[in-house]
């Protein structure tokens, strides 16, 4: 997925971040659609910018080092790779021990994110989510098979959800009409 | 008839030379001055063929996308994951009027009695609310909000 969720911490207030001047935050709206397929992506990125492309590349390389960039990657389509069952897999898990064994089952393999959310009681009783991406669903039940075992007697129930229809799927998008000058 | 399967993309066919690009490029792109010519090195072909397969996993869908992944909330922006219950033969209209908001990134219906599941991207972290009060306006359904109160992991690998 392209939307690469993100960590516990609380995002700053005013949508803006330290260490992200304008021109880096030019840099993300131009390579948010992609990166260029050129020899020379970084210069491509930075002409329209009035920036060289060893500035482009500095710039990219201290938001990898900031984490405002994950990394530079291919992002597949599931479906097209042969991973037809994708479980989003839902755990109502003590919470006490929901930290200790989040940390644990995220290393699980097959497991590709994996949060503590909000229960919604009585509709929602799952705190722990963890996707998972099989080939078929028996090797979804499988993976989910060995996070239960992990989770022990802390886990009361679990379900895991399939997704069966994508409905929208345009990935993060920062508008250009932030009102930051550029 | 299965609705489902109807809207899935069909599993491609890749040779061996696409399938070594796939996993190699989910690990990421090297920060360097000619980093296609440097993977198209690892993996024993010529840049020009590497950036021509590329494009072509691009443009079957392979790919949803090549490029920097962003971290919202470090960009300064709002992100949760929200759920809806919705009756069955309200589905698509719902999911028109859901869609139709630019902050809503990614949408999947599942099978659950929450049987449409959304992730909105928003500006500032203040705008998700407001979002979720327009969507809960447009659609006339309570919107579930599970926002991520803690990250234990977060990579996506399929290889194939």
């Amino acid at each position: 997925m392209s939307v690469s969720t993100c960590p516990s911490e609380p995002a700053p207030a005013a949508g803006f971040v330290d260490g992200l001047d304008p021109l880096d935050r030019d840099i993300v709206l131009a390579t948010q659609g992609g990166l260029p397929l050129v020899p020379d992506p970084w210069s491509a990125v930075g002409k329209p910018l009035g920036l060289a492309g060893n500035e482009v590349r500095a710039r990219m390389q201290r938001m990898i080092d900031s984490g405002v960039i994950r990394r530079i990657a291919a992002v597949p389509n599931h479906y097209r790779l042969g991973y037809v069952a994708n479980g989003m897999t839902v755990w109502d898990v003590d919470d006490a021990h929901v930290e200790r064994l989040g940390r644990e089952v995220a290393g699980i393999p097959g497991v590709s994110h994996c949060y503590r959310r909000p229960r919604h009681l009585p509709e929602w009783p799952y705190n722990l989510f963890a996707m998972l991406h099989g080939r078929s669903q028996g090797e979804v039940e499988q993976q989910a098979e060995a996070l239960r075992e992990r989770l022990g007697d802390a886990c009361r129930d679990h379900r895991i959800l399939y997704s069966s229809r994508i409905l929208k799927k345009t990935g993060l998008r920062l508008a250009r009409s932030s009102g930051r000058p550029r | 008839m299965n609705v489902a399967r109807a809207h899935r993309p069909e599993p491609a066919e890749l040779d061996a030379a696409d399938r070594r690009i796939v996993n190699r490029l989910q690990e990421g792109l090297p920060l360097v001055p000619s980093p296609y010519a440097a993977v198209a090195a690892e993996l024993s072909l010529s840049e020009g063929e590497l950036l021509y397969r590329l494009e072509r996993l691009l443009e079957a869908g392979v790919l949803s996308r090549f490029g920097p992944m962003y971290h919202a909330e470090r960009l300064g922006g709002g992100l949760t994951l929200a759920a809806l219950e919705v009756p069955e033969d309200d589905f698509e209209r719902v999911a028109e009027k859901v869609n139709a908001f630019p902050e809503v990134a990614h949408n999947y219906r599942r099978e659950h009695r929450l049987n449409m599941w959304f992730v909105l991207a928003t500006e500032t972290p203040q705008r998700i609310a407001e979002v979720i009060e327009a969507i809960e306006a447009a659609t006339g359904l309570a919107v579930f909000n599970m926002p991520k109160q803690e990250e234990f992991h977060v990579r996506l690998h399929l290889p194939v």
